[in-house]
């Protein structure tokens, strides 16, 4: 259950990785696709809160090729479509997704992802 | 009337682990259903859930699930929300609260009952797990964007020591055991609050349910 738009918005918080430390890169992943309901409502709403270069980026790593490198100013259906598969259908159920910044590694076990560090480890 | 979620996939062997839904639980759903028009009125895009967890590790063999909370309370926001026109309740992430104390060494597969078994398959598609303490992992992104916040946190007024142990062995006792003035957790989580919550134009809404027992 870990989808992009999950992964959009987790970044990497251990103590003093401040910058650099998102997107999270994605390693040995196991890729599930499962189908939901499609909300173009939704999805209008939400493309301001994701960062899009990061987004392509990830659909790119699990071998999702179909968005284009910046939002298009039309947002019709077919695009939403294409955005919505990419954004909540493909799920990642194992798998690392690792800091490109300070390494910190952080598993994705049955679909959930581990983000919990040591008390050492926390800002 | 909104009909309580569905909780029949729970066993009875499940509630040694889950909080089941108790008096607390109703009162805050009832606070929900209260404000079930204001809370449709904010079209709410995202929602956060810190939930319990409850692990015990020494208990769990590699591939056995570890359990959660009931996942009943962000169920039945869904209920409350999700039935606008425009079911914009996509998207709730739910952050499956596991005190900061833990060790990292400990990978623990959550395959929970909140989460494999929600009483809806649109549940299902509507949760976004993440195992974290609090909110810490979205902070950097999540800032001013969150709608509603949901968090029943531990607040039984223990001392100090039982309520960090409770959180540390992650047994149910860490769903109630609150420390000093019940408060412990809670005071953790408020400057979070201050940095994901969503301001509107007409000024937040925050509407916090203090439970005490002093």
């Amino acid at each position: 259950m870990v989808r992009l738009i999950t992964h959009n918005l987790l970044a990497c918080h251990v103590k003093g990785c401040t910058s650099n430390n998102f997107p999270l890169e994605f390693k040995d992943v196991q890729v599930v696709l499962r189908e939901s309901e499609f909300n173009p409502d939704f999805l209008r709403g939400f493309i301001p809160k994701l960062e899009w270069t990061a987004l392509v980026g990830a659909a790119r790593q699990l071998g999702d090729t179909s968005l284009p490198d910046q939002p298009p100013e039309m947002l019709d259906d077919d695009f939403l479509k294409t955005l919505h598969h990419v954004l909540l259908e493909i799920h990642v159920e194992e798998g690392i997704m690792i800091c490109p910044n300070c390494k910190h590694n952080y598993p994705i076990s049955n679909g959930i992802p581990n983000m919990l560090l040591a008390e050492h480890e926390i800002g | 009337m909104i009909p309580t979620p569905d909780l029949s996939h729970l066993r009875p062997a499940d509630y040694e682990h889950v909080y089941e839904p108790a008096e607390d639980t109703f009162i805050l759903l009832d606070a929900l259903e209260q404000e079930a028009e204001q809370l449709k009125s904010l079209n709410p895009q995202i929602s956060l859930e810190i939930g319990p967890v409850h692990v015990r590790s020494q208990e769990i063999p590699p591939n056995v699930s570890a359990r959660s909370g009931s996942g009943c309370v962000s169920s039945f926001l869904g209920h409350i929300t999700g039935s606008s026109a425009a079911r914009v309740f996509s998207v709730l992430p739910t952050i499956i609260f596991l005190p900061s104390t833990l060790k990292k060494s400990i990978s623990v597969r959550i395959s929970t009952p909140t989460l494999a078994n929600v009483p809806s398959q649109r549940a299902a598609k509507i949760r976004h797990p993440v195992n974290a303490s609090l909110a810490h992992p979205l902070l950097a992104r999540l800032r001013k964007s969150v709608d509603i916040i949901l968090f029943n946190p531990p607040y039984v007024p223990t001392v100090y020591d039982e309520a960090s142990g409770a959180q540390e062995d992650r047994g149910i006792e860490g769903s109630w055991a609150g420390g000093q003035d019940g408060m412990q957790v809670t005071d953790k989580f408020f400057p979070q609050v201050a940095v994901i919550l969503r301001r509107r134009a007409g000024g937040e809404h925050l509407s916090v349910l203090v439970f005490t027992r002093k």
